[in-house]
């Protein structure tokens, strides 16, 4: 077993950027109308183009890969990650260059796509097989092993939307993980589950590459899970390719490098172009930001609270929405999550939540917050926008810090300011 | 064993289409079975759905029908009703579905390769389950008004191909402006409305002035009126009618084919 699994040339991706804003989709009644006023423009003689902005997504990209080698992607949002993907499991095509596939490709963009709520966790497997590309004799074969995988053999005839998150992502996970491709390309999916389930999914994606000889191309914002999973990465920036090696060292050089402070990131709503607000027909989501003092902020002081507000316009009348904050250091260690379970319900309209987190809280780091917009009964994660806030937590002269008057490097991914209750005297039995 | 090679270039996706939808054939059985179990699960009254539908609107025709005295053929008007009914249903709820499918599968198809052409096919396929299910409501019909079938009833199969391959052609093209125009679903409802005054189920089409019957045939619908009318006795045959629908069914499955493999290829940066 030797060659290349992939082979990439050249590879570009352009996107048109309409220069008419605000735009949702494009209506035929403007069509026939643009159509109609070119016309009678082209009879009067006067020429007139609509200009247009172009945007390469990725631009002329060569890279290989070989057989049987996991391979981390690397890179901030919007460097042309998940247009690689998209590029490479087909579902868009490219603008210009080529890419040789030898095998068969599953792709996990997202776990449980084309699960049906109303469906039962048996008819779902067979659903999500066939649209993963598995012939049903191969799904009725492997049956036993996905549900034992997942661990959901008592609720196999209940419909998924009574399944909790948990189970949700087992069964999807489990059926991609039984598909058996060659090459299999995953993005982002250990951003959910619990973290003994993430333990298995990576163990399981390593056994692939090591045991099978099967070849993952991986994308993930959690690094200790790149470096744990890829002994090679590849650094996009802006779409071009920035480095390609051994994954450890790109991931020190993009963490060193390609880091940024966003106290700030919106989008637009409604759009069609690459800032299209994310979410779907339930909420979108509008903007996050970083706050210390009332003010947006790239830099944080420990010793101060800060808040985290998130802007979102709500589409039609929801109910039990949940808006959530994750929380990971540099090193991709989540350090705490906090989502608002109060049944919020909502008539559609633009909203704000905040979230405020005390003083003493972070240690000095880089923090990357994670934004959710999500729906419980049934599970619907709307939002599940990864890394998009970044910031410097910075210690400062406070009246009472957690390191106290020590200079040097504090322990702790967390630096909480705990209190220690004064010392009580309790009786000494050596003493009579 | 290896697999071949794929190549991933502009606009060289065409080689490995049909290949691939060979490949992915029983995706049609499952996203059809999907949604054929989620329809029936959801509606209280289940099954009885797809016989109540056109059952209610043949009562409604009949009793326009009775009322404006409208010439009966040679059946009672209730099966010649029913008879035109059925197909109309079919390649009504087939053209809006497999015209909306591609926007309500919208995240399906952004996450994941196949070939697409299976999404508004499959909704074709569930329209047809339907159709056959409610067969039972003309073989009913038949029965109560002593309507027996003659050896013509075997031919019924040969005119639902006609309406399926109408319906498919027509569908595709709607899937395809629907998902490149989101306004486009707007006019849907309003054009099958239009097909179906345009569509000989009210009435018969040799009420039509004979210099006209050829252009009216154009219509795929028909055709496939026409010959489920025939296979139960009530009209005539006529050939020339029949074939400039099948005429125009071919035409517009194989352009419908054709507008949508090229729409498809930006399909998932225009969802």
């Amino acid at each position: 077993m030797s060659g290349s699994a992939i082979q990439v040339e050249g590879l570009s991706k352009r996107y048109w950027l309409d220069q008419r804003p605000r735009e949702r989709y494009v209506a035929l009644r403007d069509v026939l109308a643009g159509a109609a006023k070119g016309f009678v423009r082209r009879l009067s003689g006067r020429g007139g183009s609509a200009t247009r902005d172009e945007f390469w997504a990725l631009r002329d990209l060569s890279f290989e890969i070989p057989r049987g080698e996991a391979v981390a992607v690397v890179g901030r949002n919007g460097a042309g990650k998940s247009t690689l993907l998209k590029i490479l499991s087909r579902i868009v095509e490219p603008t210009a260059g080529r890419a040789r596939i030898r095998g068969r490709v599953a792709s996990l963009l997202e776990v449980g796509t084309g699960f049906h709520p109303e469906l039962t966790g048996r008819e779902n497997i067979f659903l999500n097989g066939a649209i993963l590309g598995m012939r049903r004799a191969e799904i009725r074969r492997k049956f036993d092993d996905i549900v034992a995988f997942a661990e959901v053999e008592r609720f196999l005839d209940t419909p998924v939307k009574r399944y909790s998150s948990g189970m949700y992502v087992r069964l999807a996970f489990a059926v991609a993980a039984f598909l058996e491709p060659e090459i299999l390309v995953v993005d982002e999916v250990l951003a959910v589950g619990d973290a003994t389930f993430q333990k298995k999914c990576l163990g399981k994606m390593g056994e692939v590459t090591a045991a099978e000889g099967r070849t993952v191309l991986f994308v993930s914002h959690n690094m200790s899970a790149v470096t744990q999973l890829c002994r090679k990465a590849i650094w996009l920036k802006g779409g071009k390719l920035q480095a390609v090696g051994d994954a450890a060292t790109i991931v020190r050089d993009y963490l060193a490098h390609d880091a940024e402070q966003v106290a700030e990131r919106t989008w637009d709503w409604p759009s069609d172009g690459p800032r299209k607000a994310p979410g779907d027909d339930r909420v979108r989501l509008l903007a996050g930001r970083v706050f210390q003092d009332a003010e947006l902020s790239g830099v944080i002081d420990i010793n101060r609270p800060m808040e985290i507000e998130v802007e979102f316009q709500v589409l039609r009348p929801v109910r039990d929405l949940i808006a959530g904050c994750t929380f990971t250091n540099s090193l991709g260690t989540c350090l705490f999550n906090r989502c608002d379970w109060k049944p919020n319900q909502l008539g559609p309209g633009r909203y704000r939540k905040r979230l405020r987190i005390p003083a003493q809280v972070f240690a000095e780091d880089r923090v990357s917050v994670l934004i959710q917009l999500v729906f419980y009964d049934p599970d619907v994660g709307s939002v599940l926008q990864p890394d998009i806030l970044h910031f410097e937590t910075v210690d400062s002269d406070a009246e009472s810090p957690v390191r106290g008057h020590f200079k040097g490097v504090w322990p702790g991914v967390l630096r909480l300011g705990l209190p220690w209750a004064d010392a009580e005297r309790i009786p000494d039995p050596a003493v009579p | 064993m290896l697999e071949p090679e794929l190549v991933i270039e502009a606009g060289r996706t065409e080689r490995q289409y049909w290949r691939d939808l060979w490949r992915y054939r029983e995706l049609f059985y499952f996203l059809a079975w999907r949604d054929i179990l989620v329809r029936y699960k959801q509606a209280a009254i289940g099954i009885a759905w797809a016989v109540l539908r056109p059952l209610m609107m043949m009562a409604v025709f009949t009793l326009v029908s009775r009322r404006l005295k409208l010439p009966e053929g040679g059946v009672p008007y209730p099966v010649l009703i029913c008879a035109a009914i059925l197909p109309w249903q079919f390649f009504a709820s087939a053209v809006a579905e497999a015209g909306n499918s591609l926007v309500e599968n919208a995240n399906l198809l952004t996450k994941v390769y196949f070939p697409r052409v299976i999404v508004p096919g499959s909704a074709v396929i569930v329209s047809l389950v339907d159709f056959l299910i409610s067969t039972v409501l003309l073989a009913g019909v038949m029965a109560w008004f002593h309507v027996w079938p003659t050896w013509r009833i075997v031919a019924m199969p040969l005119f639902l191909t006609l309406a399926f391959a109408a319906a498919a052609g027509l569908g595709l093209w709607f899937a395809a402006l629907n998902a490149k125009y989101r306004d486009f679903r707007y006019a849907l409802p309003f054009l099958i409305q239009l097909g179906l005054y345009a569509s000989p189920v009210l009435y018969l089409s040799s009420l039509t002035p004979e210099k006209w019957r050829l252009l009216y045939a154009i219509n795929p619908m028909v055709g496939v009126i026409d010959g489920f009318r025939w296979s139960v006795g009530a009209v005539d045959f006529h050939w020339p009618t029949f074939l400039v629908s099948c005429a125009s069914a071919a035409l517009l499955l194989f352009s419908g084919v054709q507008n949508f493999r090229r729409m498809e290829r930006g399909l998932a940066d225009l969802l």
